[in-house]
């Protein structure tokens, strides 16, 4: 984002200073290359180290090897990634709305904070592998499916809730008196005062919560199986068991890159909504 | 202009009339306080910190309840909360950084449902506090000095007969701080309005008012009055000339008064 120049007025007020801005753009490239080129040195020591000592296939496969098998797998690790990309994103949505829809309800109403906080930190602090196999007698093992998402949503709630209840309750106090001062409604201080100075904060627990959705449902799948529709997390189970390592280790880069790129997409999505006002986001300006 | 301010200077803008207020942890912050503002009029509350001055402010604001004791404005303004016809400056440019200038400035209008009329209402504010080329720069691109016309703007954009000041100039370098006095002057006399500033700074306060309140704390009151009979309007040279420092040193030896006690 460039700021326009503005001339000193009249009166003489300070304009905005510009940072000269030449050099950046070669920066910003060799940031985009290093860790490419870092990437591919340690892949290509990856290769070397394998094959000069005669590591076995089942302790750790080339790249190369696990590239090969990513491609002879490709439509089931794939279809087994559109599987898992669809629990981790419906829980992440769900959550997502829950964990806002409640946090801005406990934000508001002392009553419900105290009633509802406790057992939401219970739930947060218990370990989800602890209650999957509760979650799975509950829904019954024709609907894994429902088990998983649940459990991935319990997984991503709790950021969501807490970011949004700290993020509404750190509204400036001059600002409110600003906003009590012309009268204003409860409606108007959520719309317009609460919710975007708890923008940052809600962003940054989607942040946190996205990572771990994908937590979430690989560790209900590991627990529960896949039902019908397998998983990344089960074909690494199922690969686990036929000794196949090349193609674990094809499904961890698959889960580790949609990761990655779910990570990204949120980033992405903070610097666009923030990237105007909040100090968080500055740095990425240049 | 000061013969207009004199003769309407029997007229009332605001009154207190014992006003106490002590908090829950059972402090005496203001201990019966009286103070009569007359239309028209720049008065400034000076003391040490903890002398409730501000709070003082805030319950001529409606923004905190007294203890007891009676706030009583001019006509129309009985409810000072969401009236809009008092504007309130506070110690920090309070703005939302995620809204433009104009925005923030509108923001009074906004909330009251009256956002129609409002872009012309906005220009003619921002040029009050020359910052009618920033309308659509964000808060983070603006300097302090910049923020707190912001806020300044902002307060007027109601038309307010009467405006308060917490401290607006504080967290500002000197020389930023004149400039700031001389257009709060210059607005001062352009809109007509009713000014109660708090400040703890004491060339400030002769500078500016009419009037200089002293205050002491623990528990908080006044403790004395400095009329300043000066014309406006007051230039640099004003800071220069023996009027300035004497009333300077009078206000200081009431401010000495106040620490001793």
């Amino acid at each position: 984002m460039t700021i326009p120049v503005r001339q000193n007025d009249a009166i003489g007020h300070a304009a905005i200073d510009i940072v000269a801005r030449e050099p950046v753009s070669l920066l910003c490239m060799l940031d985009r290359v290093v860790p490419l080129i870092a990437g591919a040195v340690f892949l290509v020591a990856w290769e070397i180290f394998v094959r000069w000592r005669g590591i076995p296939l089942y302790v750790l496969p080339a790249p190369s090897v696990i590239f090969l098998s990513l491609w002879t797998n490709a439509g089931g690790l794939l279809r087994a990634l559109g599987n898992t990309a669809l629990v981790t994103l419906s829980a992440f949505s769900l959550a997502t709305i829950s964990g806002i829809a409640l946090g801005i309800v406990i934000a508001l109403f002392r009553t419900v904070e105290k009633i509802v906080w406790p057992y939401a930190v219970a739930l947060q602090v218990t370990p989800i592998i602890a209650i999957a196999p509760l979650v799975i007698i509950w829904v019954g093992l024709s609907r894994v499916w429902l088990a998983l998402l649940i459990l991935s949503w319990l997984v991503a709630f709790f950021p969501m809730l807490s970011a949004t209840v700290v993020g509404i309750k750190s509204g400036d106090r001059g600002l409110q008196n600003v906003f009590t001062l012309y009268g204003a409604t409860r409606w108007q201080r959520l719309l317009r005062l609460q919710l975007p100075a708890a923008l940052p904060f809600i962003l940054s627990g989607a942040r946190v919560s996205s990572g771990l959705s994908v937590i979430g449902a690989v560790v209900a799948e590991f627990v529960a199986g896949s039902g019908t529709s397998t998983g990344l997390a089960w074909t690494i189970v199922q690969s686990s068991t036929m000794l196949d390592v090349p193609r674990m280790f094809a499904a961890l880069f698959l889960l580790a890159g949609f990761g990655v790129v779910l990570w990204h997409a949120m980033s992405r999505l903070s610097s666009i909504l923030l990237g105007h006002w909040h100090e968080s986001e500055l740095k990425d300006d240049a | 202009m000061l013969e207009e301010r004199r003769q309407n200077s029997t007229v009332v803008a605001a009154r207190l009339e014992g006003l106490t207020k002590r908090y829950p942890n059972g402090t005496l912050a203001i201990d019966r306080l009286d103070l009569t503002v007359a239309k028209g009029e720049f008065v400034s509350l000076l003391g040490p910190s903890g002398c409730g001055k501000s709070t003082a402010l805030y319950v001529l604001a409606g923004l905190a309840n007294a203890t007891a004791g009676r706030v009583e404005l001019a006509g129309g303004c009985q409810q000072a909360v969401g009236g809009g016809s008092i504007g309130f400056v506070f110690q920090e440019p309070s703005l939302m950084p995620w809204a433009t200038v104009a925005e923030n400035v509108a923001l009074p209008l906004t909330l009251r449902g009256s956002a129609l009329d409002s872009a012309l209402e906005v220009v003619r504010c921002l040029t009050m506090v020359g910052l009618e080329a920033f309308a659509d720069a964000y808060p983070r691109e603006l300097s302090g000095g910049m923020k707190m016309r912001v806020s300044i703007a902002r307060a007027l954009i109601t038309r307010p007969q009467l405006l308060l000041l917490d401290e607006p100039f504080g967290a500002l370098d000197e020389i930023t701080r004149a400039r700031l006095h001389d257009d709060l002057l210059r607005i001062w006399s352009e809109t007509g309005c009713t000014i109660v500033m708090v400040t703890h700074n004491t060339t400030e306060s002769v500078y500016l008012s009419n009037r200089v309140v002293v205050m002491a704390a623990r528990p908080g009151r006044i403790i004395g009055s400095v009329d300043v009979r000066e014309p406006y309007p007051r230039t640099k040279a004003f800071r220069l000339c023996s009027g300035f420092s004497d009333h300077v040193r009078q206000v200081s030896a009431l401010l000495d008064n106040a620490f001793s006690e």
